[in-house]
């Protein structure tokens, strides 16, 4: 004990401290003796080393609570920095700024309809196509999965969400759009094309591009997201809730539909909820391959274009100050709408793992 | 007689269910291996020494993507260098002081929110607050750009590394009379290195694919050009601008940047898992 505050006295840094000490401990036949002679000059210096420390340790203190609260100021800046940049378009258009459906530059009008209608009509394609697929990728690797084979196939759905958007894009242009185009398309027509009501949904000559394949490349981008939070939702399940399913002679499917799922309900929406946040704000890959026209479609064959799309597509070509001001509310609109999807997803899943640590 | 054949109609929804869970999965991983295959298909036929030696070229000529590797390369690591530390220090004062207050919870679920926040509006962002008043495009405001989204990433991982420390261990350095900081400093910081680092590859591997936060803040460059006032190429962004002209050897080259760019965001990612997992087994 004499030894460490003999090295507390001999140096402030305290790493530079042990090792010295470590190498003293030999040479110090007596420390104690030692600490005696210091022991009146020591004191004072002592406590100019104990302040010392205690100043760093409030700096530190301050310098974490600085950047926790930066991350407050980031949403803040975004928020006020998006309401000033559109401060031009908002005094021009208004409300009417919403409902409009005109996108003209060069008469200077601009409605954000048609962007929100796309941004929502390729996500909700996304989720339709997601989340049977998601989920049962995530029954799949809870309750079937031989458990050798878990963890390459968990890797590889996270894989999935590793790959950078402008790959999606890429891949969307060349590759997939061409197949939906050849193959998919076609068929949906004349599957639909009957049908009163679906008919106008699958109407018009297949482009490749336009809303379906969007909706179809947003789909397997946040297929992950729902499929890792619903498996870890489900593990969540009592395993003596399953167990007692089974023992009344439930099959695995059985146990799924009417345990596992209404257990991990709120989780599951959640996870859905999170991928819709994903999709709605996702920009690349949609850029590629939504056709950027400002049109409104029934039809998902027809292109069109979201908010994000408009904003990567027109941002740098935009020539009037309203032009731009417009773009940045867009984004203004889209950061609202996420930042409520994902607000609620986040509500919904701190619910779950509350009823999980219970 | 009536029970057996219930019983047997419940048998077969459920092998008809398996199926479908199992297809569902194999899907997953027939999609992964389709554009890994897209990929490899059309991007090797443009790798060559000459992508990594020249410039990118005017159209109709040949020329490679050093700039745009040297402009990702650069703009990455100073977007890291600025966003990793600030991430660190406030997940540290989520985990360490804040257990439990308000302010730490409401940080906590506005980063969840940042963290899935539409890239794109980073980019306005950065874009209302340093190009516009610079007047110019240019690299440092890209690796600003990049250093907002680096920050939740970091932040979230820091936080969930640093509340699987022990808190026998902090108690045995409070113990000793270190201070708080020195605790953190000492203790919990080297008890969770090996998360924290799998923390900044991740980080890492997120903003070096971004695209939509460089359209509009670092632009693009034609030329090599390692000013970060200056507009600086990138990779992703080179992709996407390649990709959708009418030139076919842009093209090939953005398929070539687009295998580059993949194989190395998934090698991080899995080198990150590996680190990770390792840790958590010990």
């Amino acid at each position: 004990m004499w030894e460490g505050h003999y090295a507390l006295l001999q140096d402030h840094d305290v790493q530079s401290n042990v090792r010295e000490h470590k190498s003293e401990q030999t040479a110090l036949a007596d420390p104690a003796l030692k600490i005696g002679q210091m022991a009146y000059a020591g004191s004072s210096r002592r406590a100019q080393v104990l302040r010392a420390f205690k100043l760093r340790d409030h700096i530190f203190h301050g310098v974490t609570f600085t950047a926790a609260v930066g991350v407050l100021i980031i949403l803040g800046g975004v928020i006020v920095s998006l309401v000033q940049g559109s401060m031009p378009a908002i005094r021009t258009f208004g409300f009417g700024f919403l409902a409009a459906k005109t996108w003209n530059p060069v008469t200077g009008h601009f409605g954000a309809l048609p962007a929100i209608y796309g941004t929502l009509v390729t996500s909700i394609v996304a989720i339709i196509i997601a989340v049977p697929i998601g989920l049962g990728i995530a029954v799949f690797l809870t309750e079937l999965c031989p458990q050798a084979l878990k963890r390459p196939v968990g890797i590889a759905v996270e894989l999935l969400a590793g790959i950078p958007s402008i790959i999606y894009g890429i891949w969307g242009l060349f590759v997939f759009a061409p197949f939906l185009q050849q193959y998919v398309q076609p068929y949906l027509i004349s599957l639909f094309g009957p049908v009163p009501g679906l008919s106008a949904l699958f109407a018009g000559p297949p482009y490749g591009i336009g809303f379906l394949t969007s909706g179809f490349i947003l789909a397997i981008m946040v297929l992950p997201y729902i499929a890792s939070i619903s498996r870890d939702v489900f593990e969540t399940v009592p395993p003596v809730l399953k167990e007692a399913a089974y023992g009344v002679g439930c099959t695995t499917s059985e146990v799924v539909g009417k345990v596992v799922l209404p257990y991990a309900r709120v989780g599951v929406i959640g996870g859905i909820m999170l991928a819709l946040g994903r999709a709605l704000g996702e920009t690349m890959a949609v850029t590629f391959v939504i056709g950027n026209s400002h049109n409104i479609s029934a039809s998902l064959f027809a292109p069109g274009t979201t908010i994000s799309a408009s904003i990567a597509n027109e941002f740098t070509e935009a020539t009037s100050s309203l032009y731009t001001a417009s773009l940045i509310e867009l984004g203004l609109i889209l950061f609202v709408i996420t930042f409520i999807v994902l607000a609620a997803a986040r509500l919904m899943l701190m619910r779950i793992e509350r009823k999980a640590q219970v | 007689m009536r029970g057996m054949k219930i019983y047997e109609a419940r048998r077969a929804r459920d092998k008809f269910a398996m199926v479908l869970y199992c297809g569902a999965a194999v899907l997953g991983i027939v999609w992964l291996l389709f554009i890994l295959f897209a990929l490899v298909r059309s991007g090797v036929g443009g790798l060559s020494l000459t992508v990594f030696t020249q410039n990118t070229p005017p159209p109709g000529s040949a020329g490679g993507l050093l700039n745009a590797i040297v402009g990702s390369l650069i703009m990455t690591a100073v977007g890291v260098a600025i966003g990793a530390p600030i991430g660190l220090l406030a997940g540290t004062y989520l985990a360490e002081y804040g257990r439990g207050s308000v302010l730490a919870s409401t940080v906590r679920f506005i980063n969840d929110i940042l963290l899935s926040a539409p890239s794109i509006v980073i980019g306005l962002f950065v874009y209302e607050i340093m190009v516009a008043p610079m007047g110019h495009f240019s690299g440092i405001s890209g690796a600003i750009a990049l250093a907002i989204i680096v920050i939740p990433v970091v932040l979230r991982t820091t936080e969930d590394m640093l509340l699987l420390v022990p808190g026998a261990l902090r108690e045995a350095g409070t113990a000793l009379g270190m201070t708080r900081a020195l605790v953190i400093n000492k203790v919990a910081y080297r008890a969770a290195k090996a998360g924290l680092v799998t923390g900044m590859l991740l980080a890492v591997a997120r903003v070096s694919g971004e695209t939509a936060p460089l359209l509009f803040t670092a632009l693009n460059n034609q030329f090599f050009d390692a000013n970060l006032n200056e507009p600086m190429p990138s990779l992703p962004v080179v992709i996407y601008q390649f990709a959708l002209s009418p030139y076919k050897d842009w093209q090939k080259l953005a398929w070539a940047g687009a295998l580059l760019i993949t194989f190395a965001v998934l090698a991080l990612s899995i080198f990150a898992r590996v680190l990770g997992s390792r840790k958590a087994a010990q």
